[in-house]
């Protein structure tokens, strides 16, 4: 509850909170927010400007833009939980096994972090939605193989600390099999981090997600994602500037909302990080 | 040191030939029949066949993967689909404009980064530091596909200072492009150089500096900002790997002739020698740098213990 009080208090991450609350409750509330269906197309009226009925304008098909922004959160959130979740959990996994167990578990995991984040950015993305094919659940599966090295390397940090805890060491000796002792011992002490990590990594999933759309090889069309608007933004500069601007705009809010969620988290659970900071 | 970059370099070896592996095994990711996908629908056989062919996929995987390797070694990335040119060629012609393009970018990011982050280290909970920190947060949340055309409408089209695209103009073709990649970088430049500079200014030797009747400006510049840098140079050669990614995007919206639209180009239309060898000189470039990083950092802090 004092932790709590204490980041409400904290402008960005009260501003972050309201950020991530809109957009889920726009994802959520999407047919009842969107004033039209986002696939209706009214191509007499393409790349119309903003007005009173269609405030956010038309796109290059005549389809209302708030509306495809507004359902276009379904996508972006659908990503981001999905990567955060499946990658989170496999990170952890391996990660508690490799910093619990050490010797071949953890040669093998590191290993494979250490070729997996040689590939910069979302390269290892691009080159996998590259081979099989662009699509919603590949776009999906292609971040979670980038994302969970991440999880992997903070949690075994964090459990290489926590394993020679002296309550570790009692429950060990008390007899309880190794699993347990992984399970209700060493992770809940290493799941503040954890939180932090994945309130950031759900900001990079959005993004990335948005990225790989506006470079052809994510969502596909008629479905709306932001990423994509922003492609067709890109082609109709200086016609439509509208069509550059909000989904944008949108974007950036996202990220922008659980960048300072984050951030405020890591104000609140990193004592190190505030003391700085004063 | 001679040990050190020995051992670094042996260190390199399992993951150069890991991330190879993982190139090489990309084309068998592909659903299906990886021929008959790349041909394309409605192909021939004889067609399937040839890509088959081309590809060394009618040969069993070891000796696909012996041919790959020992083609690398003798700097053989394959032929495009394409164009039936060298893919060494095409790559070495668009490399260097990324290259451009990232250092262009750096530099941006360090123009914005230094006074920006020094301000704000110095004059730390005021008001000038809460600009910085927002212009932080705003830097890495606002996305280059979203900025560069934002900059593109503003600079290029309501004004006509720069092109809209390409590299015809010489630097004026590389301003926007550059401001766009070097926004994100200069955000998190900032917040290290901020973070960084600012635990310097709370060491001892700053304080005897100044009560030694130094003055404050010298006891930031001489003395404090040359150990807040070192950091900064490690994050920077990192932060280079996202520069080289985040060219993928910039290229794309200024369609800037670089290695990035030419992956793009070549996942577009199937050209996988093309996107395997652009997509493996990408990662071999990071790694590089990365190497030359640690190395640096060796050279730059005496007092790293390199063991």
């Amino acid at each position: 509850m004092k932790t709590l009080k204490r980041l409400l208090k904290n402008f960005a991450f009260t501003a972050g909170l309201l950020l991530t609350l809109l957009l889920v409750l726009a994802a959520l509330a999407a047919p009842l927010l969107a004033p039209h269906d986002p696939n209706h197309q009214d191509t007499g009226r393409r790349l119309e400007a903003p007005s009173q009925n269609h405030p956010l304008g038309l796109d290059d098909l005549g389809r209302d833009v708030l509306s495809r922004i507004v359902y276009g959160s379904r996508v972006s959130l659908r990503v981001g939980f999905s990567v955060v979740l499946l990658a989170s959990l496999i990170g952890i996994t391996l990660g508690a096994i490799a910093g619990y167990f050490g010797g071949w578990a953890d040669v093998l995991v590191m290993r494979t972090c250490d070729i997996l984040l040689s590939f910069p950015g979302i390269l290892l993305a691009i080159a996998l939605v590259a081979v099989l094919g662009p699509s919603l659940n590949n776009v999906i599966l292609a971040l979670v193989i980038s994302a969970w090295v991440g999880y992997a390397r903070l949690v075994r940090g964090q459990v290489l600390k926590v394993r020679e805890m002296e309550y570790v060491t009692a429950a060990r000796a008390m007899g309880a099999k190794s699993p347990r002792v992984i399970i209700l011992h060493v992770l809940p002490n290493v799941i503040n981090p954890v939180i932090v990590m994945a309130t950031l990594g759900l900001a990079g999933a959005i993004l990335s997600e948005a990225a790989l759309s506006f470079l052809g090889l994510g969502v596909q069309p008629p479905t709306p994602s932001w990423g994509a608007m922003l492609t067709a933004g890109r082609r109709y500069l200086g016609l439509a500037n509208h069509l550059a601007i909000f989904p944008g705009a949108a974007i950036m809010l996202a990220v922008m909302g659980l960048n300072f969620l984050g951030d405020g988290l890591i104000d609140a659970l990193d004592p190190k990080y505030r003391k700085l900071m004063r | 040191m001679t040990q050190y970059i020995i051992r670094r370099i042996l260190q390199m070896i399992p993951i150069t030939l890991g991330i190879l592996t993982l190139i090489f095994s990309l084309i068998h990711l592909i659903p299906g029949d990886p021929a008959m996908q790349i041909a394309g629908e409605g192909a021939r056989p004889e067609d399937v066949a040839n890509v088959r062919k081309a590809l060394g996929l009618d040969q069993p995987l070891w000796k696909q993967y012996v041919t790959y390797i020992s083609n690398l070694a003798h700097g053989d990335l394959g032929r495009s689909f394409r164009t039936n040119e060298s893919v060494a060629k095409e790559i070495a012609a668009r490399y260097p404009a990324t290259m451009v393009l990232a250092f262009g970018s750096m530099l941006v990011a360090l123009l914005v980064a230094f006074p920006l982050g020094i301000i704000s280290a110095i004059y730390r909970n005021s008001w000038i530091d809460n600009v910085a920190r927002f212009f932080a947060l705003i830097g890495v949340s606002m996305p280059s596909f979203w900025f560069g055309p934002l900059l593109i409408i503003a600079f290029a089209i309501n004004r006509q200072w720069f092109p809209v695209s390409g590299r015809e103009e010489g630097w004026k073709s590389l301003v926007l492009p550059s401001i766009t990649m070097g926004l994100a970088l200069s955000a998190i430049l900032t917040r290290m150089i901020r973070v960084s500079l600012a635990e310097e200014l709370n060491q001892l030797y700053v304080t005897t500096a100044v009560a030694k009747g130094v003055s404050r400006g010298k006891a930031i510049f001489r003395h404090a900002l040359k150990n807040a840098l070192i950091p900064v140079i490690t994050i920077l050669a990192l932060q280079f790997g996202s520069l080289l990614t985040g060219a993928i995007i910039t290229e794309q919206i200024f369609s800037w002739p670089g290695l990035g639209r030419l992956l793009i180009q070549s996942i577009t239309t199937r050209d996988y020698p093309q996107v395997q060898a652009s997509i493996l000189v990408i990662a071999l470039t990071y790694i590089m740098v990365n190497f030359i990083s640690d190395l640096l950092y060796g050279v730059v802090d005496p007092r790293i213990k390199l063991e």
